[in-house]
């Protein structure tokens, strides 16, 4: 397979990753937000800090208000990471590797695509919100789904499912962290938004769909240590970091020159192994997931450096 | 109301399904007579499915406009143009005995020259030729064949005749549109299937691999092949990528390719490097390798010559076969046919002056009015004069031109293309059209059933080309014993 449609693969896997968790985490967002008592200051400054757009969103918008917010995650041209353009880069490196792709692939990202240039603006009015971001993440799925059930397991699919599993590490990474920052669902006083906990890590779950999967597994009520300890190391969920790390070391390993991958997805792991939420206060569990941002880095660089160099 | 064929008038010309008002030619029978128990709402509705088909399926086209390359959708008409296969073998034959006798030629150009020495085709031609490469003289591709696959367009005047009108032979396309028109058909049309034999298309890509894997110089059953593409910004990427899908072979770009100290070609992936045995290069000669060409050129591959004079590694089509896709070399086909084969040319010429010669030329500047006159070199439908719809200006113009490069002209009559029913604004009128086949050679030669029909979906234009304003047909080679 050649490096650079290898690194087209990964990355439009990446991307279709990353339109469906941003789908899911402002879906999360909108419904805790009706949840809310009128008068509730939403914060949602923090889902640009999630998206790691912070910076870019300060300079761009005055006020982070549901509007500005849902502009640059959702329709932003100028955002690299908004939902739009995550579609239109995963249709890009799509239309620029359709020969290793199902031909149904390609139909399906363009549908995609046209529904979400079509409709996105319809998601920025509460209205027709539900319906946008729901109708992407049924669309992603079904992209998933698709290349799951009909691509050979070959090399092309291993990059796939590498990007996938990077970029899905990633954002539960950054979702959990949501629960380290103390009251990031609310602008009011700490004291205020402690009875606000449960709240959060409920939604950390359901942005993550774990919700339903957490009390059916664990059988317990929602609290922080536990769903932090559930979303990092309970290897049969597929959303978690234990999870997407043991992947990404199978995927790995179908490839050539795998040896130096598989040292740094180890030493990622031991990072995780060593992050154990019961032990640790919001500081202790931020740091360690900063760990764990940094080993997650280091796997991209080095399937950057192995596979895509020619 | 439905479609009355009464009313349909194909204006005196020849129209491919209508023979004389109100009836069908033979092999349309079953379609007139079915798009008639549609209603105009049904009609409507197909139509649309089909847009819709093309957006979902991404059949596009790239224009270069406005400093943009803007992406289209493909133009497409629902109503196929029919094909008698009676008339169709007759064809086939005729462009496989065609694409040979050019190949013949080709090869003959770059060894011995008997047909310039035999004086059958002038040797200042070939001395002035934009397509002819010194650096390929001496060179023996695989089988003798130099041009592996042809896009020969053919226009059918208004007695019926069928006529060659160019060989394109450096890169042509379309095929991939050709194949891409019946899938759309069969989702949209697929009643008339069940009744009517249609020639298949689909398996071009078979036959393409086929070829390619006959002309590879690597032995044993496994030959890498590959499609090399100027890149997705090339108007006809979207070709190149749904030849190597449909044929499992690497798209590559030049960057991707590398000519190791061995001569050999090999491209970059993820194990290493890969070695290549055939490349099916959709890159213009002059860009195929800055080594010897276009120094500047970055979409080709540097040492790809070498490993080509080499016998490394096979190019499809080989580079230089160009100096026969050449509107003056053109005119010498026929004679070119009956001096290789010694056989009689199945289909005719389109009658064509030669500005070079001084009679001729007298008289193109005496009929400029009435003649299409054309550029040696150019495809496209760019720098063209059509008479019957040129300003005097436009004329002297081409007069000018014309004395100034005699060699760089033909002149042929404006023929009356042939029209077939074609859908605008929810009415069934005539519209013009040409057909470009697609034709293979390596060590067996192949024809696809049908090829590429283009409409000029203007009323009255004879342009059919779709960088201006063209759109397409599927086209069906109907076998009427079996109807």
């Amino acid at each position: 397979m050649l490096s650079r449609v290898a690194e087209r693969i990964y990355w439009l896997a990446r991307y279709l990753e990353r339109a469906e968790n941003t789908a899911r985490l402002v879906s999360t967002y909108h419904f805790l937000l009706l949840d809310l008592p009128k008068g509730a200051q939403v914060g949602w400054r923090a889902l640009p800090v999630i998206t790691g757009g912070q910076t870019q969103f300060a300079e761009r918008y005055a006020r982070a208000d549901e509007r500005n917010t849902l502009r640059f995650l959702l329709a932003d041209a100028a955002n690299p990471g908004s939902l739009a353009n995550s579609v239109a880069w995963a249709r890009e490196n799509c239309r620029t590797s359709r020969e290793e792709l199902p031909g149904e692939a390609w139909e399906q990202i363009n549908e995609l695509h046209l529904f979400v240039t079509e409709r996105v603006a319809s998601a920025l009015a509460r209205g027709g919100r539900f319906e946008f971001l729901s109708g992407v993440i049924r669309r992603c799925q079904q992209l998933t789904g698709l290349l799951h059930g009909v691509m050979s397991r070959g090399h092309a699919y291993d990059f796939i499912e590498l990007g996938r599993h990077l970029e899905r590490a990633d954002m539960s990474s950054r979702v959990i962290d949501i629960g380290t920052q103390g009251h990031p669902l609310s602008d009011r006083p700490r004291d205020e938004a402690v009875q606000l906990d449960v709240h959060v890590w409920t939604s950390i779950l359901k942005a993550l769909t774990a919700y339903q999967m957490y009390r059916k597994d664990l059988r317990i009520a929602v609290n922080d240590t536990d769903v932090a300890a559930y979303l990092l190391h309970d290897g049969n969920f597929p959303r978690s970091v234990r999870h997407c790390l043991n992947e990404i070391e199978s995927s790995l390993g179908n490839l050539p020159l795998h040896r130096d991958m598989l040292r740094r997805v180890r030493s990622a792991s031991h990072v995780l192994d060593q992050i154990k939420p019961a032990e640790l206060g919001a500081a202790g569990l931020h740091q360690g997931l900063d760990g764990l941002q940094i080993g997650i880095c280091a796997i991209h660089e080095g399937i950057r450096e192995t596979w895509f160099r020619g | 109301m439905t479609i009355n064929w009464n009313l349909y008038d194909p204006q005196g010309g020849y129209d491919e399904l209508i023979g004389a008002p109100g009836t069908a030619r033979a092999p349309a029978t079953h379609l007139t007579d079915w798009l008639r128990s549609l209603s105009d709402e049904e009609i409507r509705l197909r139509k649309l499915n089909a847009e819709l088909a093309i957006i979902d399926k991404g059949v596009t086209f790239t224009v270069y406009s406005d400093g943009e390359n803007i992406d289209r959708a493909w133009p497409f008409d629902i109503i196929p143009r029919v094909l008698p296969l009676s008339e169709w073998q007759w064809v086939e034959a005729g462009l496989k005995q065609r694409l040979k006798a050019l190949n013949r030629f080709i090869d003959d150009l770059y060894h011995d020259q008997r047909v310039l020495t035999d004086g059958v085709v002038p040797r200042e031609l070939i001395a002035d030729s934009k397509g002819f490469r010194q650096e390929c003289v001496g060179i023996h591709p695989a089988h003798g064949v130099w041009a592996h696959v042809c896009g020969s367009d053919l226009v059918r005047d208004a007695d019926g005749t069928l006529y060659v009108l160019e060989d394109n032979l450096r890169v042509p396309s379309g095929v991939s549109y050709m194949i891409e028109n019946r899938e759309v058909t069969k989702r949209v049309l697929p009643e008339l299937f069940e009744n009517v034999t249609i020639l298949p298309v689909d398996d071009y890509p078979e036959r393409l691999l086929a070829m390619l894997q006959s002309i590879s110089p690597a032995r044993g059953p496994r030959h890498q092949v590959s499609v090399l593409t100027p890149g997705i910004y090339n108007s006809a990427y979207f070709e190149h990528a749904f030849l190597a899908r449909s044929m499992g072979a690497q798209l590559v770009e030049g960057a991707d390719l590398v000519v190791g100290k061995d001569d050999t070609v090999y491209m970059k992936t993820i194990q290493g490097l890969t070695r290549v045995d055939v490349i099916y290069r959709r890159v213009d000669d002059l860009f195929l390798d800055p080594e010897v060409f276009n120094p500047a050129s970055v979409l080709g591959v540097r040492g790809l010559m070498r490993a080509w004079r080499q016998g490394k590694v096979a190019l499809a089509n080989a580079p230089g076969c160009g100096v026969a896709d050449d509107k003056v070399i053109y005119s010498y086909v026929p004679d070119i046919i009956r001096y290789y084969l010694a056989e009689e040319p199945l289909l005719p010429n389109v009658p064509t002056y030669r500005c070079l010669e001084a009679a001729d030329r007298e008289y193109v500047l005496d009929n400029l009015p009435t003649l299409v006159v054309k550029p040696a070199n150019e495809s496209g439908g760019y720098g063209m004069l059509v008479g019957p719809q040129s300003t005097a200006r436009e004329r002297h113009e081409f007069a000018r031109l014309l004395k100034a490069n005699p060699r760089n002209y033909i002149a042929q009559p404006a023929l009356k293309l042939s029209t077939a029913p074609t859908l605008c604004d929810g009415a069934l009128e005539p519209r013009h059209l040409d057909l470009r086949p697609f034709i293979l050679q390596g060590r067996d030669t192949y024809v696809t059933a049908g090829g590429l029909t283009r409409v000029a979906m203007r009323k009255g234009s004879l342009v059919v080309n779709s960088s201006q304003g063209g759109g397409s047909k599927d086209t069906w080679v109907v076998d009427s014993e079996y109807a």
